[in-house]
């Protein structure tokens, strides 16, 4: 099946296979940001943009992006890198893996909520697992970007 | 994995359900979530994302969920965290994360009657009808009785009556399952009980219910109608918890619930 | 100090976070055949006739091997130092399955679909047999998980086949018996610390290819390319040097990927076709097909005189390796060698166990190794000793801890280097607020808050085996090249190593290039394990670093036409004490000119005879629900001495990261089985490792000490962290509601079980 949708700002036409996932089109088309982590739908690794809301790129069948605008991290290279550099800072980013997924749900968190308070800002990030950092560097990294204090 | 052997994105409900009666195995897809999980065989899956049924509003004194409507949508919207206390929000709001809220959808959430659902359990204890494209519209509580079909929810109805809800729920991890939830709803003089993941689906306990609607709200009618709750409904045991330990929690959560509505003050 | 000690931002950690393509799946070939495997679905069963005619017609099917197409010897998957302390119970494949999940057929195709496809039309016929489950029904059960005769292993671990024993162990100074008739208190219990699975978020992958001579490469997600390279020589019947093992960036291990648990079927596949080939384990085979943390059940006795002085430690344990024993012997030992240090005024202590084989996935390397475990046990009993002696359980460690200077009685007279664990303890105290709050009190509304304590240590690599080797190169650039084996899994040794080298040479970081992990190129080193990169990593890096420094100093001697006495050296070049100088850059230009006709290069490997501890005092406070059991988790302190910290930041986070990991362990992960052996708990739907909302506040407070021996006097910090919260929250549940949870998780359930029969 043929879809068109614009990535990372700029439109494309790519063949999918009608079962195919997002996760695994994006990767296929060089967007190797897109990590797959569970099959459960439950580790938030492979977060995407559908429409500028983050969603799960493994649970999105690839045909219902048809006309939409999909962003990865390679779309907002300089959003994510102003945030990385902090999230470095903080030393937390251990692995890696974790990051590109938890960085698009931050910076999605960032348009949606207007001042949140940790709780809410526990509340949106609480779909993005991680295995290495125990979350506190995390969410040192999220508050000093949002400035909000750190308590 | 499922695999299908073709997917259609219809432009109108009609040749949607017509697909879907063709052949056993033409499925309705939500947000595939669990789809994705099992090893279904599917013939012909249909999208329904082309029939814009991502929607709430209020319409004649009811709300209106459209069945496409995603947990998330139905997590933020505003009328949702105004009414019956803002219980629907609340139901929602602990499963998984926003992304996977953002990704599935009330109507399947609703049709698949998963036990373990915490948004079944909240519609229950509201004055909620489900709208079938071929059953028509009916009372949620006779939608989950009734035998499996072939139909497609199209959209929810929940009356906008100036009830007070609050949802509980008890789960070990806070992104997992419930290993119980529960709801009570009181509209004027009515209570309603309804006790979900028992491991079974959401039941709603009218005995009990009419017991404590009947009465005055004591604080021992209140634990006495835990108790009765307790007995009137069955539990299961699973790997999240046993049935014994299920039925202590029931009274629990039962007595909190109904003493927090109490607590509800009208906005 | 420039480097050392500054919370220095990780070398990778822009590219990384920011999502590019450098871990394995990204940098195998597009076009590499595609391997599925096929699993037993019986725990225990021989394979009577297996057919893959029509599964190799499949169009876009390459290869599909089974047990008849494999070498004949056995080998083992330990990502151990060789001669390796596992028996050689594996073959690539087996015609006997031990596991639900153990490998039945590979499948080598275009694409997964195909593959799969070819998978459904391979037709197995098995005898099932009856499985070994419980270990505790495992020592000489009629079911012999291993009846093979060929099982060897290069050294006696105490294995005996026919009983299930994979390895027993023990260690006895005194007459434990006699000491504790004289102890006035005496504490006994048995534990029962879970099987923990890693969850790395990068699950196991490997892609395979041949060179252009012919040479097997590797390219996989491991904690231990060297172990690898070792193991796939054997088991694939090579010459270590016609394999190369490469190590890009991973997405964790803990543990997990010091086990070959895939390498060899992509391995096997590129030989046979000539392919590149890529395997890549689901999040279930992640779970159910590769190792998770032994399972162990640990009885304890402590006795103390009237004073608190712990007299007496007996602890007898039985270890779950299930299906293959790599790791059976070392985790069981490292129980001893973790426990038994951290109090040595006894007179008296005794340790007894068997690791046994059954047919469940095998037990593997779990950050902690043992260490977990037993501190769970022997920490939860001295909480009880403590309420019995009607003593604080600060006060009691306070009072038994080994102090620097000492030994203890199955220490074979080492003396401890380094400890800050008393300060750990006192600021522990302090920062969680024990005195107010222990041990418990009301706060109303059917809630009560409780804290608990435990403290741990671990050691800094193993002692003389382990060795690191590291080589440093002044390019012709003026910059530096530091090549290691060292293997950076996300906690940032290729940081902080740069770091080390770059604080004796007195340059900046980014004049150092860190090359790792390629069997090719990096000197020797075991990998990520055991705790051992800081310290002889480390040491390695400070020797070469130092000896390149001599070496800068002396060809800046000769092109300054001066004896090396008159000048001194630092990161701009050198210079006499009269004020003539020439530059880094410039001695860097002329050592691969004509003129100086020496690139300078320096070499140092480093092994230690001693594994310096690192300890950890860490206090929990909790919350209970009186009427649901729930424990929440309100707080959790942990003070660390892990010696001199190197990056502040990454230390931090290392402690984060495994206290966190331990909090799983405590309330939430739980690897289960159903009874007919297969694993329930294969996804994160029902595995539930912690999400953000359940971890509360964790706080760490670093107490330095200075270990001699160690790099900058720094110890090791990458395995101590897992291990204090398990005992640490089941004390504050104890203190909050009287139940001693001994069976980890710590679930709400089993809390309000517990409630209900007080």
């Amino acid at each position: 099946m043929q879809i068109t949708l614009t990535i990372n700002n700029k439109v494309h036409t790519w063949n999918v296979e009608k079962d195919e996932f997002l996760a695994d089109t994006l990767r296929a088309h060089g967007l190797l940001s897109v990590k797959k982590a569970c099959e459960s739908s439950c580790c938030g690794l492979c977060t995407v943009w559908v429409e500028y809301k983050p969603v799960l790129a493994c649970t999105i069948l690839s045909v219902r992006v048809h006309g939409k605008a999909v962003t990865t991290i390679e779309g907002v290279p300089t959003e994510a890198e102003e945030f990385a550099r902090v999230l470095t800072a903080e030393g937390a980013e251990q692995c890696g893996f974790c990051s590109p997924g938890f960085i698009m749900n931050v910076l999605a968190m960032k348009k949606e909520l207007i001042n949140p308070s940790e709780e809410e800002i526990i509340h949106y990030l609480t779909g993005n697992l991680c295995r290495c950092t125990g979350y506190m560097g995390q969410l040192r990294a999220v508050k000093t970007y949002l400035g909000v204090a750190q308590v | 994995m499922f695999t299908l052997s073709d997917l259609v994105q219809p432009d109108n409900i009609d040749t949607a359900y017509q697909i879907l009666s063709n052949k056993r195995n033409n499925t309705i897809l939500g947000g595939c979530a669990f789809l994705k999980m099992g090893a279904k065989r599917i013939g012909t899956a249909i999208d329904l994302t082309n029939l814009n049924l991502s929607y709430i509003k209020e319409t004649d004194g009811f709300i209106e969920i459209g069945g496409m409507t995603s947990l998330r949508e139905l997590e933020t919207h505003t009328l949702l965290k105004e009414c019956f206390a803002g219980v629907l929000p609340k139901s929602v709001r602990n499963i998984i994360g926003v992304q996977f809220r953002n990704s599935v959808t009330v109507g399947a959430s609703v049709y698949a009657k998963y036990g373990f659902s915490d948004l079944i359990t909240a519609l229950l204890a509201l004055d909620t009808q489900v709208e079938l494209y071929k059953g028509g519209r009916m009372p949620l509580v006779d939608f989950l009785n009734s035998p499996k079909g072939k139909d497609i929810l199209v959209r929810l109805w929940i009356k906008m009556d100036n009830c007070k809800a609050v949802y509980l729920n008890l789960r070990n991890s806070a992104s997992d399952y419930s290993v119980l939830n529960v709801a009570v709803c009181r509209l004027d003089e009515q209570w309603t009980i309804v006790v979900g993941a028992r491991p079974r689906r959401a039941a709603i306990a009218s005995k009990a219910s009419a017991v404590l609607s009947q009465g005055k709200q004591s604080a021992s009618e209140i634990e006495d109608v835990a108790q009765k709750v307790s007995e009137e409904l069955s539990f299961g045991t699973n790997m999240r918890g046993t049935a014994n330990y299920r039925k202590a929690l029931c009274k629990v959560l039962v007595k909190r619930a109904i003493t927090e509505v109490q607590a509800c003050k009208s906005h | 100090m420039k480097s050392v000690g500054q919370s220095i931002r990780k070398v990778d950690g822009l590219m990384i976070a920011t999502g590019k393509p450098v871990y394995t799946e990204d940098l195998a070939m597009s076009h590499a055949l595609v391997i599925k495997i096929m699993r037993s679905p019986h725990a225990f069963a021989k394979i009577t006739s297996i057919d893959i005619s029509r599964a190799e017609k499949v169009e876009g099917v390459e290869c599909i091997l089974t047990y008849k197409d494999v070498p004949k010897e056995r080998f083992t998957l330990a990502g151990q130092s060789y001669p390796e302390p596992s028996p050689y119970d594996r073959l690539i494949l087996d015609e006997i399955v031990r596991y639900v999940g153990d490998e039945v057929a590979i499948i080598a195709a275009v694409d997964e679909k195909t593959a799969l496809q070819a998978m459904k039309k391979i037709k197995v016929v098995y005898e099932v047999l009856e499985p070994v489950l419980d270990f505790e029904q495992a020592l000489g059960h009629t079911t012999v998980v291993h009846p093979e005769e060929d099982l060897s292993c290069n050294f006696d671990i105490g294995l005996q086949r026919e009983k299930n024993i994979a390895s027993s162990f023990k260690e006895e100074v005194g007459d434990v018996e006699e000491e504790f008739k004289r102890c006035s208190v005496v504490v006994e219990d048995i534990y029962y610390p879970q099987a923990q699975a890693h969850a790395m978020m990068e699950t196991y992958r490997a892609f395979t290819y041949l060179d252009h001579t012919g040479r097997l490469v590797v390219v996989t997600s491991t904690q231990v390319p060297f172990h690898i390279r070792r193991q796939l020589a054997r088991a694939l019947q090579l010459p270590a040097s016609k394999v190369r093992v490469v190590k890009p960036r991973i997405g964790g291990g803990f543990g997990g990927k010091q086990t070959g648990s895939l390498e060899v079927f992509a391995g096997i596949v590129t030989l046979k076709t000539g392919k590149p080939a890529l395997v890549i384990y689901d999040r279930k085979e992640s779970f159910s097909c590769t190792t998770s943390r032994h399972a162990m059940r640990l009885k304890v006795r402590v006795g103390a005189d009237q004073e608190g002085v712990i007299r007496a430690i007996d602890i007898q344990v039985l270890s779950d390796t299930g299906a293959y024993g790599e790791h059976a012997a070392t985790v069981l030992s490292c129980v001893s060698y973790y426990t038994l240090p951290l109090y040595n005024k006894t007179r008296a202590v005794r340790f007894t166990g068997d690791a046994v084989y059954t047919n469940k996935m095998p037990g593997g390397a779990f950050r902690g190794y043992g260490a977990t475990q037993g501190t769970f046990a022997l920490e939860s009993a001295v909480n009880k000793l403590a309420e019995q002696l009607k003593m604080d359980p600060t006060e009691v460690r306070l009072k038994n801890i080994s102090q620097v200077g000492e030994t203890f009685l199955t220490g074979q007279g080492v003396l401890l280097g380094s400890s800050s664990l008393e300060r750990c303890i006192r600021k522990g105290k302090e920062l969680i607020g024990w005195n107010d709050k222990f041990p418990c009190r009301e706060i109303g509304k059917n809630k009560v808050r409780a804290v608990g304590m435990a403290i741990t240590m671990q050691g800094s690599g193993i002692a003389n085996i382990g060795t690191a080797s590291v080589e440093l190169r002044l390019n012709d650039d003026g910059n530096f090249t530091l090549l290691t084996g060292a293997t950076d899994m996300g906690t940032g040794c290729d940081t902080i190593l740069t770091q080390m080298a770059a604080e004796i040479l007195e340059i900046p970081m980014d004049t150092i290039v860190l090359i790792a992990g390629d069997t090719d190129t990096s000197p020797y080193d075991p990998g990520s394990y055991a705790s051992s990169t800081t310290y002889v990593a480390g040491t390695a890096v400070v020797k070469a670093a130092t000896e390149l420094k001599q070496k800068i100093l002396e060809q800046g001697a000769k092109f300054l036409g001066v004896p090396s006495q008159n000048v001194e050296v630092n990161g701009s070049g050198v210079r006499t004490f009269r004020g003539e100088k020439i530059s880094l850059a410039k001695i860097a230009e002329l050592t691969v000119l004509g003129t100086g006709k020496l690139q300078l290069v320096s070499y140092a490997t480093h092994g230690s005879e001693v594994s310096p501890p690192p300890y950890i005092a860490g206090f929990a406070e909790v919350e209970v629900d009186k009427e649901t059991g729930k424990v929440e988790l309100i707080d959790y302190v942990a003070v660390v001495d892990c010696g001199t910290v190197i990056n502040p930041n990454l230390a931090r986070i290392q402690a984060e990261g495994g206290i966190v990991q331990g909090i799983g362990m405590a309330l939430y992960e739980e690897v289960n089985y159903n009874e007919l052996g297969k694993m329930a708990s294969n996804s994160f739907m029902q595995y539930k490792i912690p999400c953000r909302k359940d971890v509360g506040k964790v706080r760490i407070a670093f107490e330095e000490s200075f270990e001699p021996t160690g790099p900058f006097g720094a110890k090791s910090i990458g395995e101590v962290v897992a291990n204090t919260p398990p005992p640490a929250i089941a004390h504050a549940v104890y203190n909050a509601v009287g139940v001693r949870v001994n069976h980890l998780p710590i679930t709400p359930e089993k809390v309000f079980v517990g409630m209900q029969k007080l």
